[in-house]
């Protein structure tokens, strides 16, 4: 009985020091925590919107999508942090679009896990440039293998088609998603 | 008899003679997978030596009063607090590392070097040995790891650190950074690693029997002398 109570007491007092201890390093660490994610955020938003100067979160649920005004305080588009799944994991894109939702004027990669080498060229210069003044209407598409003919076409990475595709295929639904919030009034 | 080993051969012994990647083959996990760049692996191996370091010592100075039946349960809450200390500290203040070694830094409660020398030597020694032990065998994980690191960032991606070593002619071998060429360079490095070690064995038979010799044929001469 003795031995059962020793053990008891070792484990329970073990595990309060560390609950307690873990309680205010978190305190510490959690907004600088929070304030490198709006940080990031916020460098993403300006990213894609060049001109943008002052930013303006959309208060909606559905999609996390931000209004860009330039420095005379003129709305120039709009901000879409969007994920969808790549290849290997979660790609997070935001997505720089114009006011009429007709086109992308820019792409940034927040996150992915692509394969290295291969799919994480979706984070090259030479992929994201495709996506500057490109039309989005009726929706993106892509092309293998050949320099795009269409405005609204992109040519896949050799060797991360699935990649590129998905980074298609999620801009493409995002879009979507801003464009029923517009008909509803809601932007 | 284990009173007599010296501080310093308790801290050496990490890098060389036990060296975790090498000598006992642990941690592997984030061995392979983290090492696509030096900083990474640098990163990795501080953050693990930060754990074992505090719960090689936390350990220790609890191995009398922890009860033997639920050691393991209480070694693993004491290293998870530790983990998750690291976890926190680099997400607020290194977020880019943070996110390059994505769910490994949680990954380190499960890490078999932490629970292996808690296990096999801060559990059977006192503060101190059990300090030199962590730091020693930490550094031989941080060393493992930066080599690795480095040779698959040169061959992968050309550079070192960030910096361009190879010329731009050269072309990246893709298959370094990719798991394939995680398990080339351990293979390779362990060989090695142990045909120095094989080697060293070898001269020191060698001299031995050589001093065996001499021995032999002084006695021998001894015996002729004196007839």
């Amino acid at each position: 009985m003795k031995k059962v109570i020793h053990i008891i007491a070792t484990l329970t007092i073990i595990g309060a020091i560390s609950g307690g201890l873990l309680s205010i390093i978190n305190k510490w660490a959690s907004p600088l925590i929070a304030e490198n994610k709006n940080a990031e955020t916020e460098k993403g938003i300006f990213l894609v919107q060049p001109e943008g100067k002052y930013y303006e979160k959309i208060n909606t649920t559905e999609i996390e999508i931000y209004k860009v005004y330039n420095a005379n305080k003129n709305l120039i588009g709009y901000s879409l942090a969007y994920e969808g799944n790549g290849f290997q994991g979660k790609i997070r894109l935001m997505i720089g679009l114009t006011q009429d939702l007709t086109k992308t004027t820019s792409l940034e990669i927040l996150e992915q896990v692509e394969t290295p080498g291969l799919g994480t060229k979706i984070t090259e210069e030479s992929f994201k440039n495709q996506f500057k003044g490109l039309l989005a209407f009726p929706k993106i598409e892509w092309i293998k293998g050949k320099p795009p003919v269409k405005p609204n076409e992109i040519q896949t990475i050799t060797g991360a088609t699935i990649s590129s595709k998905s980074v298609v295929a999620i801009i493409n639904e995002g879009i979507q998603k801003a464009r029923s919030l517009k008909e509803r009034g809601l932007l | 008899m284990k009173k007599q080993v010296s501080y310093w051969h308790e801290f050496f012994k990490g890098i060389w003679e036990i060296n975790p990647t090498f000598k006992q083959i642990l941690g592997m996990c984030p061995t392979l997978a983290v090492t696509v760049s030096a900083i990474n692996g640098i990163a990795m191996s501080l953050a693990t030596t930060f754990v074992l370091i505090f719960s090689s010592f936390l350990i220790s100075c609890l191995r009398k009063i922890i009860p033997n039946q639920v050691r393991i349960a209480a070694y693993i809450v004491i290293i998870a607090t530790f983990v998750t200390i690291a976890d926190l500290i680099m997400k607020a203040k290194f977020p880019v590392l943070s996110k390059a070694l994505g769910p490994f830094v949680p990954l380190i409660v499960v890490n078999c070097i932490i629970l292996g020398r808690a296990e096999a030597f801060a559990s059977k020694n006192p503060p101190i040995r059990a300090i030199l032990d962590a730091l020693g065998n930490g550094a031989g994980f941080f060393i493992a790891l930066t080599v690795m690191g480095s040779i698959r960032e040169l061959l992968g991606s050309r550079t070192i650190l960030g910096y361009q070593i190879l010329p731009l002619s050269f072309e990246p071998l893709l298959v370094m950074i990719l798991p394939a060429g995680a398990f080339i360079t351990l293979g390779l490095l362990m060989g090695i690693s142990n045909s120095i070690i094989e080697r060293k064995k070898k001269i020191e038979h060698n001299t031995l029997i050589e001093k065996y010799k001499d021995k032999m044929s002084s006695t021998h001469l001894s015996i002729k002398s004196s007839n």
